[in-house]
């Protein structure tokens, strides 16, 4: 599903990713853990197609990221800490617009779908600002779902969530795991991380140090790997 | 086809969380109409002097009221990181650009609306009939293209700690043939000279237009990534 070779990225005289190859087959749960500042949002990035990198290149379903970016991102969802979300519009007219967008079919009925799945049908007419942090996040989800991405990217996406809104982004995650679709997820989180994981990757000052399959370690090994490989790079 | 679906879901989008806030539209017109009411205190409208300034000062109005809208046109993306979700879409970058134009027109368009009249009342100047059509044209023309060269370098400056001192910054040196062809094509035309004397500014206006509109296609994709 993804094929990266060579992956750099510097700004102005900084490294931030160093000759990143990365091959992830589809229906693949990938979780990758790393300190603050070593690379892992800016390889999901360019993973995403939201940021180009300064040498090497990304194929994503056979399809090479420079020659068809668009058909691409109709692959891709994203969750980030950020929720993309209008705050002057209402949960409908957001997922409305997104829906637009992606060329979603029968769009009226799908929004109600994801809103349903994320427990937000009866706030369908409410502006955003108007919802709690956990809501919004809950709806962001709904974003990133709703045309149905074969492929989503999670940057960091259990940060601020209250109980219920991370026991919803794990049925969402647990669906899309029964789907079969690909999953790229960065958290600090190992309870989290590890659970629906299928392969695990550390990625430490731009490079990936470690990547293994999750049935080849308990958690417990993980941690103390993971505290290994960090300060063995400092 | 495509292209133009998405333009219509990012400026539809635009225009509904405006007439909802209303922010950006009455901040523009509040400035507007205050500029208006400068001149009038600053020049007796009764001088024949007021008639050669007239010109300026309705594109001194438009312009710089212009500018509070191009400001707020990326900045209010980033509010929840929007414009990442932008970048998201399966369109192409060049999209994202020509909706912000698009909306940025508008906006100017309803200000121009708005202070026009306002002018020719409190300045009791008459626009002879004949005038009204090339003088719609003109304004037409110059309003697109400060739209398209402030969307892209508001997209430009963006991403700076002071945007809003920056973006008039860099506009006005690019800007400068759009003012000026802009400024003396309405004077020409309010004078009453014949088509000649204000064509060569016209097929100026166009030519401009025509380039920064192309541009932004190449170019818009790596000015995001700034």
């Amino acid at each position: 599903m993804i094929k990266a070779t060579g992956l750099t990225k510097t700004i102005g005289h900084k490294s931030i990713l160093q000759n990143i190859d990365l091959n992830i087959p589809a229906g693949q749960f990938v979780t990758v853990f790393g300190p603050n500042g070593a690379g892992k949002s800016t390889l999901l990035k360019i993973l995403a197609l939201i940021s180009k990198p300064t040498k090497g290149q990304v194929i994503i379903d056979g399809m090479n990221s420079n020659e068809k970016p668009e058909a691409i991102r109709q692959k891709i969802g994203v969750i980030s800490h950020q929720t993309f979300l209008n705050d002057n519009l209402t949960a409908r007219e957001n997922l409305n617009f997104y829906g637009q967008m992606y060329k979603v079919p029968d769009l009226k009925n799908r929004v109600f779908d994801v809103l349903s799945e994320v427990g937000l049908e009866f706030t369908l007419n409410d502006p955003v600002r108007t919802f709690s942090r956990g809501m919004q996040q809950r709806l962001s989800i709904a974003r990133a779902i709703l045309h149905d991405p074969e492929l989503l990217f999670l940057d960091e996406p259990y940060t601020g969530l209250d109980p219920h809104a991370i026991q919803i982004l794990n049925g969402v995650l647990g669906q899309l795991n029964v789907k079969k679709r690909t999953v790229f997820l960065i958290t600090h989180n190992f309870e989290e991380g590890f659970a629906m994981s299928d392969r695990v990757l550390f990625v430490v000052r731009g490079k990936i140090v470690y990547d293994g399959k999750k049935a080849a370690v308990n958690k417990d090994e993980l941690k103390s790997l993971y505290l290994q490989k960090v300060e063995g790079a400092a | 086809m495509d292209m133009l679906k998405g333009i219509r879901a990012i400026v539809r989008k635009d225009l509904t969380a405006e007439l909802r806030t209303k922010e950006l539209l009455s901040s523009m017109a509040i400035f507007a109409v205050l500029t208006i009411i400068v001149f009038v205190f600053a020049f007796d409208p009764t001088k024949a002097i007021v008639r050669q300034v007239f010109p300026g000062m309705v594109w001194v109005c438009f312009i710089f009221a212009g500018i509070l809208g191009l400001n707020r046109s990326f900045v209010s993306e980033k509010q929840n990181d929007c414009i990442t979700g932008l970048m998201l879409c399966p369109v192409d970058r060049s999209v994202i650009y020509f909706s912000k134009m698009t909306v940025n027109l508008i906006y100017m368009g309803i200000v121009e609306i708005v202070s026009l009249p306002l002018f020719t009342v409190l300045f009791n100047y008459q626009i002879p009939v004949k005038a009204i059509s090339p003088l719609v044209l003109i304004i037409f023309l110059g309003t697109l293209g400060f739209a398209a060269v402030g969307t892209f370098l508001a997209a430009l400056s963006s991403n700076a700690r002071s945007s809003e001192i920056l973006l008039p910054v860099i506009l006005f040196p690019v800007m400068v043939p759009v003012i000026l062809g802009a400024v003396q094509a309405t004077a020409a035309i309010l004078a009453g000279s014949p088509a000649v004397e204000w064509f060569s500014w016209l097929k100026i206006l166009t030519a401009f237009d025509a380039i920064f509109l192309v541009v932004p296609l190449v170019l818009f994709e790596y000015i995001l990534e700034v």
